[in-house]
C-alpha cells in the first residue's frame, strides 16, 4: 500500500477544505494506506481538546482522535500552534507536535503529498 | 530514497495571508529535515513566485519596526542564506510593473545565492521535476 502526506492550513471553521481533509485521510487508512497529516496555519487552532461540537460549526477532535485509533500520523507545527494561544497540555492527547522540519520528512517518504493550502 | 526535490509555488500575496509566509518558513526547514532523516536522504525545496505571488517582496520592509513581526523581505534573505533556488515570475513582475531592482539580495549576509528572475517556463521545468509540487 501506499504512503500518503497530507499538508492542512485552513482554519477548522470558515471552509470545508479542513472537513474534506478529515474525509480523505479516513478513507486512505480504511484502504490501508498509511497516512501522515500536517497540521500548519489557521489549521492547527482544531488540536485542542474539549472541543463542543455545535451543529453550525466543523468540528475535529472526535475525528482527529478516530483517525489516531486507526493509526494515522497527526502532528500539529508547535510555533503555529502557541502562536495561538494553545500549549501542548491543551491539545487532543496522541497529536504530535515538532517543526516544519517534520512534513518534509513525512514528504520524503511519501508516495502522494496532497498540500490543502489556507487562507 | 536519496534526495527528494519539492517544488514549493507561492501564488498568494505577502501580508495577504499566512499560507505564503509559511511557503518559506517550511522551505527554509530543508536545513533541519535531516535530522528525522537516514543518513544520505535529503529534502530539497525550490521556492517559486508567481502570479500575485510576486507582491509583497520588495526590498526595504518595515514590518518589524511597524508590527513586530519578521518581514517577508527577511524570510527571503534567510532562503538565499541557506542556499535555497529562489525563482520569481518574470512575466508576472512585468505583469505588476515591479522591476527587477527592487527584489532584495542577502549579500549584506555573506549570502551567495541570488533570486533568479525567470520566465515561467523555468518554473514549469522546475516543478516537472520535483517529486511533490506545493501551491501555497
Amino acid at each position: 500500500m501506499g504512503k500518503l502526506a497530507l499538508g492542512v492550513y485552513p482554519g477548522l471553521v470558515g471552509s470545508a477544505c479542513y472537513d474534506f481533509s478529515l474525509k480523505l485521510a479516513a478513507a486512505a487508512a480504511d484502504k490501508g494506506h498509511k497516512v501522515s497529516i500536517w497540521y500548519s496555519g489557521n489549521a492547527t487552532g482544531s488540536v485542542k481538546a474539549h472541543q463542543k461540537h455545535l451543529k453550525d460549526y466543523s468540528t475535529a477532535e472526535k475525528y482527529l482522535t478516530a483517525l489516531l485509533e486507526k493509526g494515522v500520523e497527526i502532528c500539529t507545527c508547535e510555533a503555529c500552534t502557541i502562536a495561538r494561544g494553545i500549549q501542548k497540555p491543551e491539545g487532543i492527547p496522541g497529536v504530535q507536535w515538532n517543526s516544519m522540519h517534520w512534513y518534509l520528512a513525512a514528504i520524503h517518504s511519501a508516495d502522494r503529498v496532497l498540500h490543502i493550502g489556507g487562507e | 530514497m536519496g534526495d527528494v526535490k519539492c517544488a514549493f509555488i507561492v501564488q498568494r500575496p505577502q501580508y495577504k495571508g499566512e499560507t505564503s509566509r509559511l511557503a518559506m518558513t517550511h522551505a527554509l526547514a530543508y536545513q533541519t529535515v535531516e535530522i528525522l532523516l537516514e543518513d544520505g536522504e535529503t529534502v530539497t525545496p525550490t521556492l517559486c513566485f508567481v502570479g500575485e505571488g510576486v507582491l509583497g517582496l520588495s526590498k526595504g520592509q518595515k514590518a518589524m519596526e511597524m508590527y513586530g513581526i519578521t518581514s517577508s523581505e527577511s524570510h527571503i534573505k534567510n532562503c538565499l542564506l541557506v542556499d535555497l533556488d529562489v525563482f520569481v515570475c518574470k512575466e508576472d513582475l512585468e505583469k505588476f510593473g515591479i522591476p527587477e531592482s527592487t527584489l532584495p539580495d542577502a549579500e549584506d549576509m555573506g549570502a551567495e545565492k541570488q533570486i533568479r528572475v525567470v520566465p515561467f517556463a523555468e518554473i514549469q521545468k522546475a516543478m516537472e521535476e520535483a517529486k511533490h509540487v506545493l501551491f501555497f
